[in-house]
């Protein structure tokens, strides 16, 4: 016999309620709904809608031409491999994932000679994707940056950055999140200097959250130039860099290139965290492959340093799991398989490339208002039209066209 | 100068210096007993015949592809994973109040719930809730709590290391005297590390009194099926209190069952009042999550999902686990005998009293170094030996060792 229960949201009601005659208690009667998540409410938007031509260019996935995520035929093939060894052991890894996966995914960001690995004091974690690997960086932090008092921030991310952010840090117990000015809607492109001056006044020691290549979701990067005034102000004002690094590899279809702003923090000899994801540049996205690099000045404090993240994977998810990471080692560690794997990745970039090319080709034809070579000027899966939020709304009512509010697109 | 210049080195964990130990030592016939996985008779990990069937299935699954799984995971693993906890026929999920979290393990399960309870239990971000969990408990309870922001973490009474066994009147103490509210982690069988449970007369007196006092349930559920051999007995517990009418948590973990130690695949089970506030609840873990993994790993959960949602591999699959807890019980049943031949003083009933993995032998610390020292068998400094270290090959040196351990070091 069922009463009806409260179904307001509840806030406040401490009613019993009976079913099949037992007493349910009352427990999460105060939990509010939480607000959905704008990522999904666009894409229940886009599924609801009738209209045949409709696209969807807010994903946050690289999809072939038939509108899918693939994986080249290496992976399915060492996939295939790594699925019917029989020598492969299901025991729990090391709470800092595959040693071969680290090693390779520190090797790719900095460098194989590279002082700091070199001198021993890089620490590399891998961890649940890219998340992982901010929020494992945001608990390092939180914990023990600067010991000698409760550092809580602040932190600051470029406006706009991917959504999910903020909330990581604030979820590690960081409340003092900022922004610095990035993308000029106006110039539609990086207001390097109003970033410079952001980041001038902000407190010695503040963590600063960087993208070093295919930023997301604008696609706009600094030039060399710039990351090299940034770094001197960094160095000045003691700040920490924290590097984003979702897509190696598929800005500009040069490794080395689109790490190049953490080679040339570590080359300065500065302390940082970098939190990479192989999710794009290997099609790997269920599997979760990320990885967190710890640049330490001192190799003397590394093994202290080890022990604490150690700490707090444990508490984390205490180990990563492993099917990816092990794909992947394989791949990095193979020279053959390394490059046909970074061969597909600049084809990937070159159909970018291509699409970016014709897109502005085709708004220069058809006379639309405006310039539109930032366009070709951004880098890796995101572009930023510079469309405001009623020309977004527009698109996406009267033409079926999904873009995320700030105007920003997924390119494939 | 180093921002982490003064970070202090972290205190080590127990278990994996005594592996390094154990590595290290050059003595052949040394014996790992402090190993946390299953392993078969000649001492190597297993990895389940139906496990390696359902591989080839997704290897040669060409429609399957391998994008972001959903905030939540995998939605027929989350529901199957489920109904291995609450039974298919259970009251709770065919009302609609039962939902779940794909998450990376165990150890992931009991995070999102902690997280979750820090923001919404008992006020809003109410740190101040007491936990309680067992005393002993698995190590890193203590850490996946704190971590999650609770700063009042407390013991309560379980074992009772002069009678060996459940310390039944210290543990309902607890549960009487602790502030209402309060949180407890209960295991749900195969108590880890001491392999003593509640018998179910017990559950039921444990159940009444948190009923009565506002307690939270959070079953913390690692060893179903491994323990008696049959997941509907490791799970009379979770059932009795669903049917009690518990809102609660079950942390669930498929790593041994399924010996994925490797792929993360557990499963935090959610029973709620109601449908509507399964879905509130499920709404803010969608935050939480999206926070800390932002989608859980996908391979080992499809896995799991495959077997459980197909009769033949579901079959062979419980079957599978049958073999691993059989062997225990058998190990289990040896080793008491062997002890009770050697007239080994003191009583070895325990050992086969005890269930799962884990056997806390009593051996108190000096006698636990003696064995490590003098005889290369390597267990935890509380005693505690994980039985899937023995073996018909070094099951007698095992005893024997125990026997002049005993006898030579008080």
């Amino acid at each position: 016999m069922r009463q009806t229960c409260n179904s307001d949201g509840g806030v406040g009601s401490t009613e019993n309620v009976q079913v099949r005659g037992i007493t349910l208690l009352p427990i999460f009667v105060d939990t509010p709904i939480a607000a959905p998540n704008p990522e999904t409410k666009l894409l229940a938007d886009f599924k609801k809608d009738t209209y045949l031509s409709k696209v969807y260019l807010a994903g946050r996935e690289y999809l072939n031409e038939e509108g899918q995520t693939s994986v080249s035929p290496l992976i399915g093939k060492i996939m295939q491999q790594i699925g019917t060894d029989p020598t492969l052991c299901p025991e729990y890894p090391s709470y800092f994932g595959l040693p071969e996966f680290t090693r390779r995914a520190t090797e790719l960001v900095l460098g194989r000679d590279c002082h700091a690995i070199v001198e021993n004091r890089v620490l590399g974690v891998q961890t649940v994707g890219s998340t992982g690997a901010v929020r494992l960086g945001a608990e390092l932090l939180k914990h023990w940056y600067n010991v000698s008092g409760v550092w809580c921030g602040p932190v600051y991310l470029s406006s706009p950055c991917d959504d999910s952010l903020a909330g990581i840090f604030e979820a590690a117990g960081i409340q003092d999140v900022r922004r610095y000015r990035y993308w000029d809607t106006e110039q539609r492109g990086v207001c390097v200097q109003k970033m410079m001056e952001d980041l001038e006044m902000a407190p010695e020691q503040s963590v600063i959250v960087l993208s070093a290549s295919a930023h997301c979701p604008t696609g706009s990067d600094l030039s060399q130039k710039h990351w090299r005034l940034l770094t001197q102000l960094m160095v000045r004002c003691m700040f920490f860099p924290f590097f984003l690094l979702p897509a190696q590899g598929l800005c500009h279809g040069d490794f080395e290139q689109d790490a190049w702003p953490v080679r040339l923090c570590a080359s300065l000899g500065m302390e940082l965290l970098c939190a990479q994801s192989f999710s794009h540049s290997f099609g790997l996205y269920g599997e979760r492959v990320g990885h967190l690099l710890c640049v330490l000045k001192q190799s003397s404090t590394l093994l202290a340093v080890q022990s604490q993240a150690e700490k707090q994977v444990r508490a984390l998810w205490s180990r990563p799991s492993v099917g990816g990471a092990r794909v992947v080692a394989t791949v990095l560690c193979n020279p053959a398989h390394h490059v046909e794997w970074q061969e597909g990745v600049k084809s990937m970039v070159e159909r970018g490339i291509l699409v970016r090319e014709r897109l502005r080709e085709k708004l220069r034809l058809l006379g639309c208002p405006g310039s539109w070579d930032h366009l070709i000027q951004q880098g890796g899966l995101y572009c930023c039209t510079g469309l405001n939020v009623q020309q977004v709304e527009f698109l996406e009512k009267r033409r079926h066209i999904y873009l995320h509010p700030n105007g920003c697109l997924n390119l494939k | 100068m180093s921002l982490f210049g003064e970070v202090p080195q972290a205190t080590p964990v127990a278990v994996f210096k005594l592996s390094n130990d154990f590595k290290e030592d050059a003595n052949p016939k040394k014996v790992n007993l402090g190993v946390g996985a299953y392993r078969t008779d000649e001492g190597q990990p297993w990895v389940l015949p139906v496990v390696k069937k359902v591989e080839k299935i997704i290897v040669a699954d060409n429609s399957l592809n391998h994008e972001y799984l959903a905030i939540l995971g995998l939605p027929e693993f989350r529901s199957s994973a489920s109904k291995i906890a609450l039974g298919e026929d259970s009251p709770a999920i065919q009302e609609n109040r039962v939902g779940a979290v794909q998450c990376l393990g165990g150890t992931g399960a009991l995070k999102m719930g902690a997280e979750f309870l820090r923001r919404w239990y008992n006020g809003n971000d109410n740190t101040k809730t007491p936990v309680y969990v067992s005393a002993p408990t698995w190590e890193n309870h203590n850490a996946v709590f704190s971590n999650a922001g609770f700063e009042d973490i407390r013991p309560y009474k379980y074992w009772d290391a002069e009678k060996r066994g459940l310390d039944l009147d210290g543990f309902l103490g607890d549960l009487e005297s602790a502030p209402k509210h309060s949180i407890f982690v209960l295991h749900a069988c195969a108590h880890n590390p001491t392999g003593t449970d509640p018998t179910h007369v017990e559950w039921m007196q444990v159940a009444e009194v948190m009923k009565r006092r506002k307690l939270f349930v959070f079953f913390d559920s690692a060893y179903q099926g491994f323990a008696s051999g049959c997941l509907d007995k490791d799970a009379w517990a979770v059932r009795y209190f669903v049917t009690q009418g518990f809102e609660m948590f079950c942390a669930q973990s498929f790593s041994k069952n399924f010996g994925l130690y490797n792929e993360r695949v557990g499963n935090l089970t959610i029973v709620a009042r109601d449908s509507d506030n399964l879905k509130r609840v499920l709404s803010q873990m969608e935050k939480i999550v999206r926070v800390t993994w932002s989608n859980p790993p996908s391979q080992g959960a499809r896995l799991v999902a495959i077997t459980l949602n197909t009769p033949e591999l579901f079959a062979e699959w419980k079957d599978n686990v049958k073999t691993m807890a059989d062997r225990v019980l058998l190990m289990r049943a040896s080793l008491q005998a062997k002890l009770q031949a050697l007239e080994t003083p003191g009583t070895w009933d325990h050992i086969t009293q005890q269930i799962g993995m884990f056997s806390f032998t009593g051996l108190n610390p000096k006698q636990v170094e003696y064995m490590i020292k003098e005889r290369s068998i390597y267990l935890m400094a509380s005693g505690r030996i994980n039985m899937c270290g023995l073996t018909t090959k070094n099951i007698d040196y095992v005893a024997e060792s125990i026997h002049e351990t005993v006898v030579n070091v008080q």
